[in-house]
């Protein structure tokens, strides 16, 4: 059986090359390709009104959409934004992928394939709404040319053109051909936003019917004649080696074509289907040098955590003011220490990558967020230029951070498809290997102090993270002073008024790869900050909610008070609850809009913990898509309180424990609360939404388990704690 | 060779007996519409009928499916028209849909049952995964599917 040797040279690029958003910035040339060479057929039949807009003389729109839609609906709110400004038929606008190939040689004319942070519809409206209006200005003017009369005559709505001196009317498919020929206009004014008729209103998704049917192909589902199927074992200790393997031990099982060694992963190529593969990988007898980490644990981790806690000093996130005296005037104290686990994404789809190599192209097909950093990875892995590879756009079967930066897969695949030119290859990740070889939320450990004066106002506030860095080899320009910038919001960028702050950030990397979960920094930073100032409240006394409200009370804090008093509004803050059934509060900012929410729990006497509903609320600014934004506050709740209660990846021996949904638990239909969302956008700005709703939703659950027991909850998951009421 | 029914079309299949029902419709009989998630019978992505009653095919050897009827997503209807696919759409129920197809074939298999299902019956039958977290949103779709052939029943006399 042929034995693929590893190549000196890609193991150096695979070892200098972490992220795939990290190569793009090295690799890629701009323009290499004329543009005009480029025209494609479908321009022919459909002309293209600036580069986002195709109509057909049948009135068709489409639209083209750069990022990828993995759930959160941008694959229908990217063409609102255009279509807003077009003032086209929505009934006869779809969606398409614009190609990733046509962008690199157009000069990234898409702007950005990147899909992440929270930023398609927020970071994309400006230049799309432009294109649109900029589409309807060259419509109009290539009617009013055709009647030969000024433009100023003519007005676009509904897909026609009327000269409304004459009442003459020419649809969008008549004039496309035309439009097209015109320059496009540079700053064409945009619409007042009370003008909107499309933005704001609920649009049904375009990618939901064939969600329905099973129709949509997602990565995993690319079928393509001859195809071989791979399945791969990645060393379980993360930083360790291939020693061997005994390949002719799986030559005679069913369908093996070839075992493929990697430096730190072994991959085994069958015809057929993945079962022959992924059989064929479990009886492969494989020996791992485990490396340097191998004796690393959770308790080990936690241990050098706590040597950051106790470090004299540390770099500092934010000072204002002066601790010692207010600590020294203090009347009370109050100190705790809070934790959160590693966790991984588990994207519903797994790590999969089918990639086909020939002489002429690489072909790959990926669930990526970002199909450029897609072609930067497949170029140098395969090595060759960016312009000879194509990557198929599809939808993802989630995303949540996991395959942004980190695309190992695709690398991986084709690897793998070099070694057999003119073979597909289908590299599927086992459920085992996506938990094992995560890129994880990092561990956090952080002690917080507080003061308050003899009138139970808070005088003070101290906070030492201890934490791991997502950024710090992936992204070290966000590395300042030593301070993860992203690592210490929440923190550093809290709304809350202490007169006197002090915080720091002890950075602590361990071997264990971190990476951007859902909400990044926002999901255990919020944890520990909004339960701490529960505390605070309980401490001096006070409501929760109105404790809040007295620290944002400065205008910069006005639009989190609002959230805050609409969520607490609509949840009936004060109003009784039935016998046993507790609430918790908990608010927060992050990619640009405001969140809170109120949880109503209930423990019973064996510490058993119902949930019986969820009121979160949002002020994303503008919104493109009321529905869309419904559904990711819905979403982050599963995902948010799925953490909350049993996400926990623990490390033994240099490696994951945890291996699939058995104990890698998931929240499932039956332990849904009443979920009520509350969109209260205020305008005047794009605030993101994928990943703020996660925000406040620990806090809150947490903060209602204290109402209900008496119990603070300072480390999750909650499934480690006995919540019988003490 | 083992002799498969699945959608009403006979197929016979060259596979080693042990193979699961799942790689067998994804890859040998390209219908991949049903999802792997997990392989241990744990998120429901894989979810098939097999004489009606839903199976997570990801631990189903084909040799036990041989000789019965295999229902797929694909065979539920090809144009989305099936109520409970009608539903999903009413209340836009996907959000990635990865788990979708095997979330469906759940609520079909339930539905068969249990025409107006209660939320315990849901709770009990619907235990799949949804990593996006459309929970609310499916409760809320099998509700209206229910209430829909219910009324029409009613129509019917
Ligand atoms: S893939 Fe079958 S239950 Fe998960
Ligand atoms: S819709 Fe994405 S996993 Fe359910």
């Amino acid at each position: 059986m042929p034995m693929q040797q590893m190549s000196r040279r890609s193991f150096l690029l695979r070892s200098a090359a972490v992220g795939g958003g990290l190569l793009l910035e090295v690799t890629l040339p701009k323009s290499s390709v004329a543009e005009t060479e480029q025209a494609s057929a479908q321009a022919e039949t459909s002309p293209e009104v600036t580069a986002w807009v195709l109509i057909r003389p049948d009135d068709t729109i489409i639209i083209r959409v750069a990022r990828v839609e993995m759930g959160q609906g941008n694959f229908t709110g990217l063409p609102m934004l255009v279509a807003e400004e077009l003032a086209c038929d929505w009934s006869k606008v779809q969606a398409e992928y614009a190609s990733t190939s046509e962008h690199l040689r157009r000069n990234r004319i898409f702007q950005t394939m990147l899909t992440g942070g929270s930023r398609s519809i927020r970071d994309s409206q400006e230049y799309l709404r432009t294109a649109g209006a900029a589409a309807r200005l060259m419509l109009t003017t290539a009617a009013a040319q055709r009647w030969g009369v000024p433009v100023a005559e003519c007005v676009a709505e509904n897909s026609l053109i009327t000269h409304t001196p004459t009442q003459r009317q020419l649809s969008f498919g008549a004039v496309a051909a035309e439009a097209a020929t015109l320059d496009i206009p540079e700053n064409p004014p945009l619409k007042d936003p009370a003008a909107w008729t499309l933005l704001g209103q609920p649009a049904a998704r375009f990618d939901i019917p064939d969600k329905v049917t099973g129709k949509t192909a997602f990565a995993i589902d690319t079928r393509l004649p001859g195809m071989a199927y791979a399945s791969i074992a990645q060393c379980p200790v993360f930083g360790g080696s291939l020693k061997s393997v005994d390949a002719e031990k799986i030559a005679d099982m069913r369908g093996v074509v070839k075992v493929v060694p990697l430096e730190d992963a072994v991959v085994v190529v069958a015809k057929e289907s993945w079962w022959n593969a992924q059989q064929a990988i479990r009886a492969l007898p494989i020996e791992w040098d485990f490396g340097e980490h191998a004796h690393v644990s959770s308790d080990s981790i936690l241990e050098f955590l706590r040597e950051g806690i106790q470090l004299e000093k540390a770099p500092v996130s934010r000072h204002e003011g002066d601790i010692d005296s207010a600590f020294a005037s203090a009347a009370t104290m109050i100190e705790a220490d809070y934790y959160a686990p590693y966790l991984e994404h588990a994207t519903m789809e797994p790590q999969n990558c089918t990639a086909l190599y020939t002489d002429k192209r690489v072909d790959v097909w990926a669930p990526a967020q970002n199909s450029e950093a897609t072609a930067a990875v497949t170029a140098e892995t395969a090595d060759v230029p960016v312009s000879r590879v194509e990557v198929h756009k599809v939808h993802l079967g989630g995303g949540f951070g996991r395959r942004g930066l980190h695309i190992e897969f695709v690398r991986q695949a084709v690897r793998i498809a070099k070694t057999m030119p003119g073979t597909p290859v289908q590299l599927i990740w086992s459920r085992e290997e996506d938990i094992q070889h995560g890129r994880y939320r990092p561990v956090a450990l952080v002690r917080m102090r507080a003061a308050l004066n003899a009138a139970g106002e808070p005088t003070a506030w101290t906070v030492r993270q201890a934490e791991q860095s997502i950024f710090s080899e992936v992204r070290p320009h966000l590395i300042r002073d030593g301070v993860d910038i992203v690592g210490v919001r929440t923190f550093a960028d809290a709304p809350y008024t202490f007169p006197n702050m002090h915080m720091e950030y002890a950075m602590r990397n361990t071997h264990v790869p971190p990476g951007p979960w859902r909400a990044v920094a926002h999901t255990h930073n919020p944890f520990f900050r909004e339960s701490f100032i529960d505390e605070l409240a309980h401490a001096a006394g006070q409501d929760p909610y109105q404790f809040r409200r007295t620290l944002l009370q400065t205008p910069q804090a006005s639009k989190d008070l609002a959230i805050l008093d609409a969520v607490a509004e609509a949840a009936g803050w004060d109003s009784p609850l039935p016998e046993g059934v507790h609430r918790g509060i908990a608010v927060q900012d992050s990619y640009g809009s405001y969140t809170a929410a109120v949880i109503e729990a209930s423990v019973n006497g064996t510490g058993e913990l119902t949930l019986h509903r969820v009121v979160v609320g949002i002020d994303c600014g503008y919104v493109a898509n009321p529905d869309s934004v419904r559904a990711q506050l819905e979403g982050s709740v599963v995902y948010g309180l799925t953490a909350a209660l049993y996400g926990e990846i623990t490390i033994k021996e240099g490696r994951v424990e945890q291996s699939n949904f058995h104990d890698y638990r998931m929240m499932r239909i039956a332990e849904m609360p009443t979920v009520e969302v509350l969109l209260k956008p205020t305008g005047g700005f794009w605030g993101g939404v994928g990943e703020p709703g996660m925000a406040p939703l620990a806090p809150a659950l947490c903060n209602a388990i204290f109402a209900a027991t008496g119990k603070r909850i300072r480390s999750l998951p909650l499934k480690n704690h006995d919540l019988r009421p003490a | 060779m083992i002799s498969l029914t699945v959608n009403g079309t006979e197929h016979s299949v060259d596979v080693s007996s042990d193979m699961r029902l799942l790689w067998v419709l994804r890859d040998i009989l390209g219908l991949t519409g049903t999802k792997f998630g997990c392989g241990m019978s744990l998120c429901g992505a894989c979810t098939v009928h097999l004489d009606g009653e839903p199976v997570r095919s990801c631990v189903m050897p084909v040799s036990i499916a041989a000789g019965k009827k295999i229902t797929t997503i694909e065979g539920l209807s090809t144009d989305g028209s099936h109520p409970l696919q009608q539903a999903w759409v009413a209340h836009q129920v996907p959000q990635c849909g990865y788990c979708q197809t095997g979330m469906i074939m759940s609520a079909v298999a339930l539905l068969k049952k249990k025409p107006q299902p209660t939320d315990t019956d849901i709770n009990e039958a619907v235990t799949n995964i949804c990593r996006c977290g459309t929970y609310t949103r499916i409760r809320a779709a099998i509700h209206t599917a229910a209430e829909k052939s219910g009324s029409n029943n009613g129509m019917k006399g």
